[in-house]
């Protein structure tokens, strides 16, 4: 990286209490990010075992208001959002015409007429000018707010010691979100996140963001980098834009049907070509591969076939440290896409043995 | 790296593991292959980053450490002990003043910091 991009780098409000604790920091989508604090491993079983948090804030979140705002999404957006409850947030995505993945974005309905989009920190100015092009009035709060991802098992837990337990927390059901007064401030607290644990995502105001972190610290989540949250994602096959889903990829390949409405009619970017991809068979569809051999697996590397033919490549690749394992993902030719499956992974000079299993890799214990 | 008779033991300097962070997977030599200086001989690998292993010194793989395979973090808690990687039989008296003692390197790293 040149210099003058190096200082073109955007810095999270909370970067100081990072490097306080120790954090790498690392550039990643035009940000200078927490990469890791105590180390990867760590972070991840602390996510998978108690509770960790992520500092998001670099994600574009903007918001929209006005009569018509759900109207306009859902014009932009793959997901008949219009559907959904005050209080309701659902995953969707921008698509190009011809039905290419731009992003993937989260939909919260604040209000009849309030909306909130979080898009992928790398998209978020293609998103937010989208966003413009149908409606006026969109606010863009990235700077404005803070964003903080507490996940895990413990996670809903170290919350109440912070937000209170009254109870309120515990009753936001999965993919809803509530608002409350905390410390004079507006909180919005979703129970969304990235890691295939239970836990919220938490939005101040910047100047509330510290006095969150340092409660959240008190109450005993760990802090967690972005390369743990890779980790955690890719077990629980969350996709990453610009990995599992780009322009060149569709929703239905993806298995991301769920977050394409289309039985309402109503015109939205890509409809038709979405359309004519869901009436055909798919050829190829994304696939979760664990190596039975010993290897970590990375993005890039081949996939091939049990007679050592070429049949894929890697879109993201890890050692799971969850199942001590290598993982990844690749889009594979349907017949080969079910569990069970031997294929192998082309590790450096070596053919690594390896299976398609179930999508995800990991899902937690249900309580 | 340290030498025990003819031969000598390799692994990685502590700085190295601290900045490489939690190593997942070694990937070592099969033993009875002969090295040159400067020839990568396997490969560490953390959850980010793969780094290639260069053999400072010339010599034939004699042992690996296959304790490593299970336990690939021993690299991070015990670099200069049970995180050691390979063991090679010198393919000519060593000239001990060309490679760097620890505390030479430590004190360089010190100085470039």
């Amino acid at each position: 990286m040149t210099h003058g991009a190096a200082s073109a780098l955007r810095q999270l409000t909370l970067r100081d209490r990072h490097i306080a604790l120790g954090a790498r920091i690392a550039p990643f989508a035009g940000w200078e990010m927490p990469l890791q604090y105590e180390g990867v491993l760590e972070e991840h079983h602390a996510v998978r075992e108690r509770a960790g948090m992520f500092d998001v804030s670099h994600m574009g979140r903007v918001r929209l208001e006005g009569a018509r705002a759900g109207e306009l999404l859902r014009s932009v957006t793959t997901f008949d959002v219009r559907r959904l409850e005050v209080g309701e947030a659902h995953y969707s995505l921008y698509c190009t015409e011809d039905g290419g993945i731009a992003d993937d974005v989260f939909v919260y309905r604040l209000g009849e007429a309030r909306w909130l989009v979080v898009q992928n920190a790398a998209n978020a100015e293609a998103g937010t000018a989208r966003l413009r092009a149908a409606m006026p009035s969109v606010d863009d709060v990235t700077v404005a707010t803070v964003m903080l991802a507490v996940q895990g098992p413990e996670a809903m837990a170290a919350l109440e010691r912070v937000f209170g337990t009254d109870g309120r927390l515990a009753a936001v059901a999965p993919r809803r979100c509530l608002e409350t007064a905390w410390r004079g401030e507006t909180a919005l607290l979703a129970r969304t996140g990235y890691t295939g644990e239970d836990g919220m995502e938490c939005i101040v105001p910047a100047a509330a963001g510290g006095a969150l972190w340092d409660a959240l610290l008190a109450a005993g989540v760990r802090p967690a980098g972005l390369a743990a949250r890779d980790t955690l994602r890719l077990e629980a096959a969350l996709p990453l834009h610009g990995h599992e889903i780009d322009e060149t990829t569709t929703p239905f390949e993806a298995g991301l049907g769920f977050a394409v409405t289309l039985e309402d009619g109503a015109p939205f970017t890509g409809r038709a070509a979405l359309e004519r991809l869901h009436a055909q068979e798919q050829a190829r569809k994304l696939a979760c591969i664990r190596l039975s051999d010993r290897g970590v697996p990375r993005a890039g590397m081949a996939v091939l076939d049990a007679t050592g033919a070429t049949v894929s490549t890697l879109t993201s690749g890890t050692f799971s440290p969850t199942l001590r394992a290598g993982i990844g993902m690749a889009y594979l030719p349907v017949a080969l896409a079910t569990a069970g499956t031997p294929v192998q992974v082309q590790v450096r000079d070596r053919a690594t043995a390896a299976e398609v299993v179930r999508r995800p890799f990991y899902r937690r214990p249900r309580a | 790296m340290r030498v025990e008779g003819d031969e000598a033991v390799l692994g990685i300097t502590d700085y190295a593991q601290d900045q490489l962070g939690d190593i997942v997977f070694v990937e070592l030599p099969a033993v009875g292959r002969a090295l040159a200086v400067g020839e990568s001989f396997g490969v560490v690998e953390s959850i980010k980053a793969v780094s290639d292993l260069y053999a400072p010194i010339a010599g034939e793989v004699v042992a690996v450490n296959e304790g490593l395979a299970d336990a690939p973090e021993l690299v991070n808690s015990d670099p200069y002990g049970d995180g050691w990687l390979i063991r090679v039989r010198l393919a000519r008296p060593l000239d001990e003043g060309a490679l760097l003692t620890a505390e030479a390197y430590r004190a360089l790293r010190a100085d470039g910091a």
